[in-house]
């Protein structure tokens, strides 16, 4: 089981390793070479940043949660509404998303933090589904089960337009999804961070060295659902719409899948499993949507049975052993 | 003024009586044992000291202050620590992680997301210190699950230290330890400050003789006798009760 947990990390100044410049350059490598897929990729970003905030909740504080869509839904609603309303500036729009969701996640962590495994997946399904037929019922204002749509595209800094080949919202979904890496990258290095790794590796012996555990977790549930809401306005203002599946179950298993492929408790898992799942998802649905249900579920399958720490995971004990592998030569 | 006092403190599961009325006074800078035979509600008292369980009645008292309806997080910042019987750490963490993240949630940094925790120096030194004394510091950067079980013994002490307690509850620290890595490890106990107050929960008689200055003798569920080592070494009900049980073992 030891593959399943992330490496111990000393504390120390943490260097910026060769991976990760490549890891970054890459996006921007995919730029110039897939000019026709931008609008793709902006979702890419999308959605990584989407799988980020769940693995702050899940990978590090070790709390399931199948209700993450309803903060990512309320930041599309958010950011859809101020548009409709006439309130196009994206950057504000931003803002008020990440608030909004963030509020609400931090109320809605007071249900969910308390109980245990089973009541907290209990919680968290039940606060999706009350938000979707929120959305649902109040039509006049979300469109229901037709979206929110007709919202005039605001543009970026008063100059650059989300355009169709969606050179913007590359650059836009890139940038926004960067700061927040390079946040959630601090976070997990900071005293707060271990206290999460603290509640995930043993939650009962954090009150005996004092920590209020669930204040903590509330904290960083209402962190998490900022940074999904900023990730759903992130969609709303790109693609100009908000269906309202974006608050949905589906919603919610498919990025705890995507965290659990990409491998829970590493950041940069997430993120290669929200790239892997849409490029898998996007080739093979187009040979056929039954392939797609097939795969996913094999690939699913295999993973968990032979790479418990996900893609992520499994990288990391390939590249040990080629570097053990090295030294002994 | 008494470190920890009890009055009255009563407990029951279902119609079992686990801790019934126990008052009990712990001077400041005790070195005090409670013993008793298994099932006399000694860990139960602890639970109900630290606020893992709560009272059916009767009062817990810290330094003057009444803390029976404070959860157990905020006795800890008030100073009492505990360790646990069961070894209960953070296997995914290392040494060094799970002792810095005690001293950084006692400095009030746990709830820091700006700051990077290597920039800490005030946390880190203290850390460093404490695995030091407790002679922890080459397993610093090792996994707690890789640990050998004795230096994870030491590693629950270093935890309840990390949090500068007043009052200190050790619940059998020696648990599953051999004899001679036992009163190595009492060595470490003993070389604590001496304003410290200890309460130690043990069944081996030997460490709890060396130790005490008070015993207090608890059986189903209540206090029996309380007195220094000799006069509870020549206690008839004890020796019939507790010791002579021992002596057969």
């Amino acid at each position: 089981m030891d593959a399943a947990r992330p490496e111990p990390r000393p504390i120390a100044p943490s260097r910026v390793h060769p991976f990760e410049v490549a890891f970054w350059i890459a996006p921007l490598v995919a730029f110039f070479a897939f000019p026709d897929r931008r609008l793709f990729a902006s979702q890419v970003f999308v959605y990584g940043l989407f799988a980020l905030s769940l693995d702050l909740i899940l990978g590090y504080a070790g709390v399931l949660s199948l209700g993450h869509a309803a903060f990512f839904g309320v930041g599309a609603y958010t950011a859809g509404l101020l548009a409709r309303l006439g309130w196009t500036e994206p950057l504000s729009g931003l803002v008020a998303a990440g608030i909004a969701a963030s509020a609400l996640g931090y109320a809605a962590g007071a249900l969910v933090v308390p109980g245990a495994d089973l009541s907290r997946l209990m919680v968290t399904l039940g606060i999706g589904f009350t938000l979707l037929e929120v959305a649902n019922q109040a039509s006049s204002i979300t469109g229901g089960v037709d979206g929110l749509s007709d919202m005039r595209p605001g543009t970026l800094f008063g100059k650059l337009a989300f355009d169709m080949a969606g050179t913007t919202a590359f650059l836009y979904a890139f940038t926004v999804l960067f700061v927040f890496f390079v946040f959630a990258r601090g976070l997990v290095r900071s005293p707060f961070g271990l206290v999460l790794r603290g509640i995930r590796e043993n939650a009962r012996r954090m009150p005996a060295v004092g920590v209020n555990v669930n204040r903590r977790l509330r904290a960083v549930f209402g962190l998490a659902a900022g940074m999904a809401g900023v990730a759903g306005a992130v969609l709303a203002q790109t693609t100009q719409f908000v269906g309202i599946d974006t608050l949905g179950f589906q919603r919610s298993a498919e990025i705890l899948i995507i965290v659990a492929f990409g491998g829970p408790g590493r950041l940069y898992g997430a993120l290669m499993g929200v790239t892997a799942f849409l490029l898998a998802q996007d080739y093979l649905s187009g040979i056929s949507p039954v392939y797609w249900q097939f795969w996913l579920g094999a690939v699913l399958v295999l993973l968990v049975l032979l790479a418990p720490g996900g893609l992520a995971g499994a990288l990391e004990i390939l590249y040990q052993r080629a570097r053990r592998g090295a030294w002994r030569r | 003024m008494a470190a920890l006092t009890t009055h009255h403190l009563q407990r029951a599961f279902g119609g079992f009586v686990a801790v019934d009325r126990v008052s009990l006074d712990i001077a400041a800078g005790a070195r005090h044992a409670l013993i008793g035979p298994n099932g006399a509600g000694k860990t139960t008292l602890i639970n109900l000291l630290t606020g893992t369980l709560r009272a059916d009645g009767g009062d817990v008292v810290l330094a003057g202050e009444r803390v029976t309806d404070q959860p157990p997080h905020a006795r800890v910042k008030r100073g009492l620590a505990r360790t646990f019987q069961i070894t209960n750490l953070w296997p995914g963490l290392t040494v060094l992680e799970s002792v810095v993240l005690v001293v950084s949630e006692r400095l009030g940094h746990g709830g820091e997301w700006l700051r990077p925790l290597w920039s800490h120096n005030d946390v880190l030194d203290e850390a460093w210190t404490l695995l030091r004394e407790l002679r922890l510091d080459e397993d610093a950067a090792r996994t707690t699950r890789e640990l050998p079980y004795g230096k994870q013994r030491l590693l629950e002490i270093a935890l309840a230290l990390a949090t500068k307690p007043r009052v200190l509850l050790l619940d059998e620290p020696a648990a599953g330890v051999p004899t001679g890595a036992s009163h190595e490890l009492l060595d470490t106990i003993e070389r604590l400050p001496a304003d410290m107050t200890i309460l130690l929960i043990e069944h081996d008689m030997s460490l709890v003789f060396r130790f005490a200055q008070r015993i207090t003798v608890m059986v189903e569920g209540r206090i029996l006798t309380e007195g220094t080592p000799s006069a509870i070494a020549g206690d008839r009900r004890v020796r019939e009760l507790y010791l002579g049980e021992e002596r057969h073992v």
